[in-house]
Formats: structure tokens, C-alpha cells, sequence
């Protein structure tokens, strides 16, 4: 430990009593200063404004006018907002698909022979790539006529499908691209779980006569909660987060058929089609509703640990 | 140890486990393969068709060079820098101060402060999108590197402070109240005791806020337009509108931008997975 540094009196006596005597009462609010400053700026002001915002016509440089829930009402009129709402929710179905592929992949992975550490890193190597980067990847491998996958596909004797550019498939493409990096991230969440999983009830419960399918079920997934719960916590948002790989890898199309709320909210508030603040904030403040219903949840679930943990 | 250790299991079963690791591995890294492929094959082998077996002569110098000559992609990594550093930097310092606060202190509205950080992590992009892009304009720091730092700055001590808050709260606590005992002043004990323990917590929170910053694309192409103040992220983007079908020179760009926070990730493995975890284990 550093020898505390002894810094020379320069207040008057009184003054430092009395900041001896509230110091305890003060120093949190010393400390945390900046940072929930930084935080309510950039953040949690910003969140009441953009609501705020998503009542007015707005270009962004002139005059904002009052229209009330006028955005609103448009939005419900508007295919191209169902369309996102759809899309969103099939991202974040299929996206709750990467707890149990990463369950999967740590438990195949979760031995100790020889160069297991570096399988598991380059396992874990998606994730660290950056989404653009990913997107780009992806693309490549569906491209028709040339891509990793349409060559596949003529080898198994299927038919040449350009999967960025068919409206039936392109959302699931985008959302196989997405998995990648997601399963990486839940393995390597069950591979810590998998390491603090308690050897002794393993071994009563093998003595017991559980075997892999029923052990798993009953004595090992009950003690990976704690990873499952984070696990489907990254997930969701992950899935409602989809951003970078829309905008990367079709921008929307064709048609506008993959877009996703983030990405129709970027595009009406700031694309070439022009600047219409209101509506893409009115498109932000419903994303931000269905993401509440699920921080609420979680931050009920960290809430309770919190009171009964302590 | 769950599943059974592979070497308890029959001979057979051990040979299969060992050749199914590889193939495993070439299935899962398949597209990422033949991007490296890609990007050291010369544009001739395209032209030709050849997409897809081993290249006819290595061109990786050529593509690489191409990349760096043809583009401004070293700016943009220069940027991704000037983005990333100081974030770091400003981001670790910041939730220190405030994961401190919140483990060591018991007043009123703490479990209040920790969850407004917690809960405005998780929100979406979008609904702050336009209220900080105005607040950015109007402090004239739109198209620059100081307007995305401090916003990647005030978001990241959301997540920041949640991981240092608990973290502390895992240290011994008698430290502290003996230190107050002798009359050590809450500074004293924040700089002297508390801080010396929080280096493995910095490590692994510097690994991740660098990768996540180095990886942002979205603020990058809402916050900055030009090249000048544009990372590789936002950059690579418009290259790839650019460089149409030159798939070449794409998949070698690609491989460059992702290369800084995959060597961190190498370098400070053990760090970043105890980041990412935490919490897996407990709860």
C-alpha cells in the first residue's frame, strides 16, 4: 500500500470540521458528480426530449409546428412501420435461438484436451469483430452466383438464390449474420457458467444414475440460471438493437422488406429522403416502449437479487 | 466437471471428439476463411471466376497496399483512434468514481442512481439519436472526434459503472472501515486503498469499452459525415460503395479494420472474458 501523502492545512479550522463532520454525507454525491451528470445529459434527458420531439413537425433546422399525436396517427397508417414492427419481432424470435446454440456449442467445447483454450477463442472470435465487418462477410457468402453459400447450394442441386435480394428471404439472412457474433457471446457466458457448476452434485447426481440428457435438464441447467438469465438479457437487446447489419448489408431493401424500427427511424430522420425529426422520433419512443417491457422485467429480476442477496 | 471428461470415455469416442474439433471449427469460421482467402487472392482470379478455390498466386501485399494507397483508410483507423483512446480513458475514470459512490456509500437514493445507470444502458440508440445529435450541433462539435467521444464517454459509464459498482462491493469492506477508523478522509480511502485493488476491474473494462467503441458504427455515421473525423467503421462503409464487386480490396479492408480490437482481444483475453462474464457465475 502507497504511503498516504500527508497534504499541507490550508483551511480555516472551522471550515474543516465541519467538512470532517459531513464528509460521509457529502463524498457520494462528490464522486458521482461527473459521471450522473454526463449520464443525465447525454442520456436521460434526451429520452424525455425525444418524446417530447415526437409531437411536433420538424426538419431539424426550422420552425418545429404542434401536431399533437398527429405522427402518431400516421404511423399506425403507415406499411412501411408494420413491416419493422414484423421484422423486429422475427429478429427477436430467432434471435432467442442463440442461448441454446451457445448452450450447445459450450458444452461440446467445455473439455480439457490439448489446445482447448485456443478453440475456444477462436469460437469466440466473432464476437469481437466489429457488426460492419460481419455484414460485409456475410454478404459475401450470400452473393449470388459467386458466394460461399449459392455454391453450396448448387452442389446439394438447389437453384441459385440471391438471398440479400428476395423479400422472402432476406430478413432471415440478415438475422443468420446476426447469430453469429450472439452465439460466440451466450458460449462464452455458458462456458463460465459450465466451470462453476457445483462437482459434487454432479457426481450425487451420477450416482443417482442421471445420465447426460436428464442430468443436463435437471441438475446442470438449473445451475447455469445466473448465465441464462445475462445470456437472454444480451439477447433481447442484441435482437431490438439490430442496426448495423440492416444498414449494412441491404440498407433496408429490396423494397424496404428488411427494414427494422431502427433502422426506418434513422432513415426517415436522417437519410436523403428527408429530415422529418418528429416522425422518426414518434418511430423511437415505440422501439424504446417495447424495450422498456423487457428492462423492466430485468431490472425487477436485479432488483429482488439486490434486497435478498444482501 | 459436466459433460464427463473425454478422456474417462472409450478410445473411439476420444478419436472422434479430436477430428470433430477442427471440422467444427472450419464449419463455424467457414465465411471468415474465405474472406482471408479472399483478400490475398489477385483481382485476376476473380475476374476469372476462381472465387472460391485457393488463390493462383499470393497477392497479399498488392491487395493490402492497394487498400492503404487507394483509399483513406489509414485515416479513418487514425480516427477510430482518436475516437477510442480517450473514451477509454474517459469512460474508466468516470465509473471509478461513480462505482465507488455507489458500493461504499448506503444513502437514500443509491439503489435509485444505480438503476438509472443500469436501465439507461439498455435503452435503444434511436431515442436518443436526435436529441444528441442537436445537443452536438449546437455545441459546434458536430463532424468531429471530441463530440463522438463525449457521447460514447456518458453512455459507456452506464455499463461501466454497473461492472465497478459490483466489483467493489465484492472487496472486503473491513479495509475501508479500518482506514475511517483512523481517520483516513473518504478521498484518501477512494485514491489509497479502493483504487490500487480496481486494476484487474480497469483491465477488463478497458479491453471492453475498446472493442465496443472501436466496433460503433452507428453513432459514427450520426454524429460525423467527413473523412477527416470518420472511424473505420462508418469508413468502410462507403468504401464498400466505392470498391463495387471489388471484393478483393473489400475483404482486405475489412480484415484491417477488425485487426486492432482482435489483437487486444489476444493480448488481454483472460481480462475482456472476465468482463464480459460477469455476473455469470453469480446471482
Amino acid at each position: 500500500m502507497a504511503t498516504p501523502v500527508v497534504m499541507p492545512v490550508t483551511a480555516a479550522p472551522a471550515q474543516k470540521s465541519w467538512w470532517k463532520a459531513n464528509q460521509r454525507r457529502l463524498a457520494p454525491w462528490i464522486f458521482l458528480a461527473p459521471g450522473v451528470f454526463m449520464f443525465l445529459v447525454y442520456v436521460i434527458i434526451p429520452i424525455f426530449e425525444s418524446m417530447w420531439i415526437s409531437f411536433y413537425d420538424w426538419d431539424g433546422i426550422g420552425e418545429a409546428t404542434w401536431i399533437g399525436w398527429g405522427n402518431y396517427v400516421e404511423l399506425f397508417d403507415d406499411e412501411a412501420f408494420y413491416t419493422s414492427l414484423k421484422n423486429n419481432v422475427i429478429w427477436l424470435v430467432l434471435y432467442m435461438l442463440a442461448v441454446p446454440a451457445g448452450l450447445l456449442i459450450a458444452i461440446f467445447l467445455n473439455q480439457n484436451v490439448v489446445g482447448i483454450r485456443l478453440y475456444k477463442s477462436l469460437f469466440f472470435f466473432p464476437f469481437v469483430i466489429s457488426q460492419v465487418v460481419v455484414g460485409l462477410i456475410f454478404a459475401w457468402f450470400y452473393a449470388p452466383n459467386f458466394g460461399l453459400l449459392t455454391q453450396i447450394l448448387a452442389w446439394l442441386g438447389m437453384g441459385d438464390i440471391a438471398i440479400l435480394a428476395d423479400e422472402r428471404f432476406v430478413t432471415y439472412g440478415i438475422i443468420a449474420a446476426g447469430l453469429w457474433p450472439q452465439i460466440a457471446y451466450c458460449m462464452i457466458l455458458y462456458l463460465t457458467g459450465l466451470n462453476n457448476v457445483s462437482p459434487d452434485q454432479i457426481e450425487a447426481a451420477r450416482l443417482d444414475g442421471a445420465r447426460s440428457w436428464r442430468m443436463l435438464w435437471h441438475v446442470i441447467i438449473p445451475q447455469l440460471r445466473p448465465a441464462t438469465f445475462i445470456a437472454v438479457v444480451v439477447t433481447v437487446i442484441g435482437a431490438l438493437r439490430s442496426f448495423d447489419l440492416v444498414s449494412i448489408m441491404t440498407d433496408g431493401g429490396p423494397y424496404g422488406s428488411s427494414r427494422v424500427l431502427s433502422f426506418y427511424m434513422y432513415e426517415q430522420a436522417l437519410s436523403e429522403y428527408g429530415f422529418r425529426m418528429g416522425y422518426g422520433a414518434a418511430i423511437a419512443v415505440i422501439l424504446f416502449l417495447i424495450m422498456m417491457i423487457f428492462i423492466t422485467g430485468f431490472i425487477w429480476k436485479m432488483v429482488s437479487d439486490e434486497r435478498g442477496g444482501r | 466437471m459436466f459433460p464427463k471428461p473425454i478422456e474417462q470415455a472409450s478410445p473411439g469416442l476420444r478419436l472422434g471428439y479430436n477430428i470433430a474439433l477442427p471440422i467444427a471449427l472450419i464449419l463455424w469460421l467457414l465465411p471468415l476463411i474465405g474472406v482471408m482467402m479472399t483478400s490475398i487472392k489477385p483481382s485476376s482470379d476473380l475476374a476469372a471466376g476462381n472465387y472460391f478455390g485457393l488463390p493462383s498466386s499470393i497477392a497479399l501485399v498488392e491487395n493490402y497496399s492497394a487498400v492503404f494507397e487507394n483509399s483513406p483508410i489509414g485515416q479513418y483507423i487514425l480516427n477510430s483512434f482518436k475516437v477510442t483512446i480517450p473514451t477509454v480513458i474517459g469512460t474508466v475514470a468516470l465509473s471509478c468514481l461513480t462505482g465507488f459512490a455507489l458500493a461504499v456509500y448506503g444513502f437514500r437514493a443509491n439503489l435509485l442512481v444505480f438503476f438509472m445507470f443500469v436501465a439507461g444502458n439498455f435503452v435503444p440508440f434511436q431515442i436518443l439519436m436526435v436529441p444528441v445529435r442537436d445537443l452536438t450541433l449546437n455545441m459546434g462539435l458536430y463532424d468531429t472526434t471530441l463530440g463522438l467521444i463525449l457521447f460514447h464517454i456518458a453512455f459507456q459509464t452506464g455499463f461501466c459503472t454497473l461492472f465497478m459498482r459490483n466489483f467493489i462491493k465484492a472487496l472486503p469492506h473491513e479495509l475501508i472501515e479500518s482506514a475511517r477508523v483512523e481517520g483516513v478522509s473518504e478521498l484518501k480511502i477512494f485514491w489509497h486503498i479502493v483504487l490500487p485493488l480496481m486494476r484487474p476491474a480497469i483491465a477488463a473494462l478497458a479491453v471492453l469499452v475498446f472493442t465496443f467503441i472501436w466496433n460503433d458504427y452507428f453513432w459514427a455515421t450520426v454524429l460525423v459525415q467527413g473523412s477527416h473525423a470518420l472511424p473505420v467503421t462508418a469508413g468502410l462503409y462507403s468504401l464498400n460503395g466505392q470498391w463495387v464487386a471489388a471484393w478483393h480490396l473489400i475483404s482486405a479492408g475489412s480484415i484491417v479494420a477488425a485487426l486492432p480490437p482482435v489483437i487486444m482481444f489476444f493480448l488481454m483475453q483472460r481480462h475482456f472474458i472476465a468482463g464480459l462474464t460477469l455476473g455469470a457465475t453469480k446471482g
